[in-house]
């Protein structure tokens, strides 16, 4: 059963990332990028690994599709454009992708464990404890320092990116605040004598 | 494990070799290329994650965690740039980056 699982999920997963290269139009390609990561997550609980799919759907379907969806629509793009020179890149294209798959193939077929990479293992599964709570246990104790390098990492990229696209715009009206607080009424409050009937 | 690994690896192979394509395929369009960036990524993931699993060690899937981190902060900061570059030149062609003349 499991078996028909993967492969459903293993041929969802590469149709839909060859349409997410090939799709004209970018927001098609980001949903199909969605589909791709949905069978990601599924090969992931297929392993046993629950905690990582979830973390997948969250992080990549809740937010990074969502960021390139906005990014996508906000842009006003020529898309027909960009998508020419495409039959000049595919030969080389094609050569590239065959020779690294070619030698990926090569290192992965002939493999088996050793003995004892079993008896070395830094953090063993324990079948006992969801996978969750496990997960929990090596992070918070042996990679705490570098669970606050990735909390870290993400801070940089927010503020990097609210800097990068913030922008003052002088045509804009805005309330400046310390101004407004610092008036007093000399400055701002000019007594006139007007005679009747004549006006400023 | 009824599946073998081999299956999996092969997918992730599969799935690098057409995030490679992809940034090839897509020259001018780099929200594609950040895409196909993200594909790679997920590869990378799979492979962690399924031989973690397989070796009954849960350190893989603490990496693949902080790979998912740096990817979401990789896209994000890469749409940031994005979108600035967008306000500067009102078009995304990779042709049209060439102030530095590289």
């Amino acid at each position: 059963m499991a078996l028909y699982f993967f492969y459903f999920f293993a041929f969802t997963a590469i149709l839909s990332s060859f349409l997410v290269i090939f799709a004209n139009n970018p927001v098609h390609s980001v949903l199909w990028l969605i589909v791709t990561f949905f069978s990601v997550a599924g090969f992931f609980i297929l392993v046993g690994a629950e905690f990582l799919a979830l973390l997948l759907m969250i992080v990549y379907v809740g937010a990074l599709a969502v960021l390139f969806l906005f990014v996508v629509m906000m842009l006003n793009i020529n898309f027909a454009g960009l998508r020419s020179g495409v039959a000049q890149y595919l030969p080389f294209g094609i050569l590239i992708g065959l020779v690294i798959f070619i030698e990926l193939i090569l290192a992965f077929v002939p493999w088996d464990f050793k003995e004892q990479s079993f008896d070395n293992l830094s953090s063993p599964i324990n079948l006992s404890e969801t996978n969750t709570v496990a997960l929990g246990k090596v992070v918070y104790t042996d990679y705490f320092l570098l669970f606050q390098c990735a909390g870290i990492i993400l801070l940089i990229a927010m503020i990097g990116s609210i800097v990068l696209t913030l922008r003052s715009r002088p045509d804009v009206k805005r309330q400046n605040i310390t101004e407004q607080i610092f008036r007093d009424p000399n400055s701002s409050i000019e007594v006139k004598d007007i005679n009747p009937g004549e006006g400023i | 494990m009824i599946i073998p690994i081999e299956h999996f690896l092969i997918v992730s192979a599969s799935l690098f070799v057409i995030g490679v394509f992809g940034i090839f395929l897509n020259r001018k369009n780099i929200i594609i290329i950040l895409m196909s960036i993200e594909l790679i990524l997920a590869s990378v993931n799979i492979n962690f994650v399924v031989f973690s699993s397989y070796l009954g060690d849960l350190v893989g899937q603490v990496f693949a965690m902080f790979i998912l981190t740096v990817a979401a902060a990789e896209a994000a900061i890469g749409l940031a740039i994005l979108v600035c570059f967008y306000r500067l030149r009102n078009s995304i062609f990779i042709e049209d980056a060439n102030t530095m003349k590289g």
